[in-house]
């Protein structure tokens, strides 16, 4: 598993399902449509990014296509961190 | 007028005007009457009477509009069970009301079906969203929207009126001080004038285009819809805020007029970075309700929208709403929520009942059409709260708040009698949320407060003993709220205690607590 994912995966299993569940997380898996994350989920999410990957989210930024799964995650931080200095 | 008029009149004069707007579908107003009355003749051919209920268990969306308008229609009840309500308390609010029809969505087929068993009362089950069709269930009757509506074939038959305004609309659920929900009644007369006196002072017309991420389940979310086909107004409706800037990309691709806020949506704007002021021209107008906007806030938004007005409201699901802060007050008053809405009156009382004067802290007790008839079937609460007023067989609406008045008759809230905490806009009772606590063998004692939260307004937090020998963590117990209890709900922070302060009488005792107001 590349660490990314892992990293995003632990965090996403214990911030939102309390721990447990992570079996049945696919990396495609909706946030939103799941019901993983709530309205205020998000921003604890993009605070846990900004500070373990020493990133800032633009607002533009802030949209289901690079946030609302394991994989639309991955892709994004992937190419954030190629951009960021 | 009868509640689904709102659309029926707003139909003959605007048919060919969007009315409403949710992801990429667009529906005039003819459209969505015309799929209303599709709806209400098959709920009718199904068994539907007069005063049945019917529960809508969706998110926001085309289907959740047309099921409240096709109930409405049949003569039915409608009831808006929030779409993140577990299934312990989804069975107990259609027991209690004992819903006859389900109307959801695909995905939340698992979910029902494990109260398919404790459900008698529940005869049939619709499902939007596509599936093939899953037949009968046991005694129930379980079908695709698509397929109940083919059973009885397009109408364009005339539905004769069933019901007169007194009769009830709907039951919106609130958090309950027993620990268990509780339905309020309202009627057609209460809905249509609430909803006639907002547009009213919010001076809506049919050029508005409003935009409401709020959930049906929330009062303050269905009135948008009501009062947008009230005035023949442009509906956008958005399942979630969660990604706030696909909410301002849409305020600007649709040209939006009207969004009503809660305290958390109007935090989360004002942490995005880039949002200059002056980007909204066409917004006339935000509303805030719920909670108070502290008034940095107040201010902060006034730079970021200052072609736009401002209204801070009040109001509690029992009567809708009861008042609202001139926008041009809001300077002068910020904290305020102003006077009495159109065809409301206001008063203070003390303990003894007496109303009380300017300055003098009392409870604030509501007149008017809008006050709901009572909690479903539960007659002591109701007395509780709705009691003799002015007229001989009036009933008030005592509203547990206290306020203060201004000696120009504006109102100021100072607190609640009682324990409610108001999260993220919603009311949660400690008492629904202890006893998803106490349902954990390993908890001895619990008890819920609100802390001040910059988000959430008050963030709910649990303070737990444990019994002898037991061992949990934060997390197991938040996972066992997370499975019982909406998103709200769900406490932010646990602790552990191994005393709790009592008081005289042996009863927890929340002020010695001893919790700081301030999160840390």
């Amino acid at each position: 598993m590349r660490p990314i994912e892992q990293e995003l995966r632990e965090f996403v299993i214990n911030n939102f399902l309390f721990g447990q569940g992570g079996d049945g997380l696919s990396n495609d898996d909706s946030f939103l449509e799941k019901g993983i994350i709530d309205s205020t989920g998000v921003l604890e999410l993009v605070a846990f990014l900004e500070e373990k990957f020493q990133i800032t989210l633009q607002d533009e930024e802030l949209v289901p296509a690079n946030l609302d799964s394991i994989n639309y995650l991955v892709g994004f931080l992937q190419r954030k961190l190629l951009t960021t200095p | 007028m009868q509640l689904e008029e709102v659309l029926e009149l707003s139909a003959e004069r605007v048919p060919n005007k969007t009315a409403l707007v949710c992801g990429d579908r667009r529906l005039t107003y003819l459209e969505v009457d015309r799929e209303c009355a599709r709806l209400a003749h098959a709920l009718m051919a199904s068994g539907v009477e007069r005063g049945d209920r019917v529960a809508v268990y969706l998110d926001n969306s085309v289907e959740a509009v047309l099921s409240i308008f096709g109930i409405l229609r049949a003569g039915a009840v409608f009831l808006v069970v929030n779409p993140t309500t577990k299934s312990e308390k989804l069975t107990y609010i259609l027991n209690n009301c004992r819903a006859r029809t389900l109307i959801t969505h695909a995905k939340k087929l698992d979910l029902i079906r494990s109260c398919w068993e404790q459900t008698p009362h529940l005869e049939s089950v619709v499902i939007a969203g596509g599936v093939p069709p899953p037949g009968r269930h046991g005694t129930k009757q379980v079908r695709s929207l698509e397929d109940f509506l083919a059973e009885h074939g397009p109408s364009d038959r005339s539905l004769a009126k069933r019901c007169i305004d007194i009769d009830l609309a709907a039951l919106i659920y609130t958090s309950g001080s027993t620990g268990h929900p509780k339905g309020v009644m309202m009627t057609h007369l209460n809905m249509v004038t609430a909803a006639r006196s907002i547009t009213q002072y919010l001076e809506n017309t049919s050029d508005d285009i409003i935009l409401s991420a709020l959930p049906l389940s929330f009062d303050y979310g269905l009135y948008q819809v009501i009062m947008g086909f009230l005035t023949g107004a442009t509906i956008v409706l958005e399942p979630s805020f969660a990604y706030p800037q696909l909410i301002v990309n849409r305020l600007l691709s649709e040209h939006v007029t009207g969004f009503p806020l809660v305290p958390t949506m109007a935090a989360m704007l004002l942490q995005m970075k880039g949002l200059g002021p002056g980007r909204f021209p066409r917004l006339r107008y935000i509303t805030n309700t719920a909670a108070a906007l502290p008034p940095a806030h107040i201010e902060r938004l006034r730079a970021m929208f200052p072609n736009t007005a401002i209204y801070s409201m009040y109001g509690l699901t029992e009567c809708k709403r009861v008042a609202y802060l001139p926008p041009n007050q809001l300077t002068i008053r910020p904290t305020s929520v102003g006077k009495a809405i159109p065809n409301t009156e206001v008063y203070i009382v003390d303990e003894r009942g007496e109303r009380v004067g300017p300055g003098t802290v009392g409870e604030l007790v509501v007149r008017g059409t809008h006050v709901m008839k009572g909690y479903w079937e539960r007659p002591e609460e109701t007395d509780r709260v709705l009691k003799p007023g002015p007229l001989p067989g009036e009933r008030v609406l005592y509203t547990g708040d206290l306020f203060r008045m201004d000696a120009d008759g504006y109102l100021y809230f100072v607190g609640r009698k009682d324990d409610i905490i108001k999260t993220r806009g919603e009311k949660v009772s400690p008492r629904e949320v202890e006893a998803a606590l106490y349902s954990l063998p390993e908890v001895k004692e619990a008890v819920v407060v609100g802390v001040s939260d910059p988000i959430l307004g008050q963030a709910i937090k649990a303070v737990v003993v444990l019994a002898q020998d037991a061992t949990l963590t934060e997390r197991d117990v938040m996972r066992h709220c997370a499975a019982r209890l909406e998103d709200f709900m769900v406490p932010k922070s646990v602790e552990f205690r191994s005393s709790l302060p009592k008081t005289s009488t042996g009863k927890i005792s929340r002020r010695d607590l001893d919790i700081p107001v301030e999160a840390s």
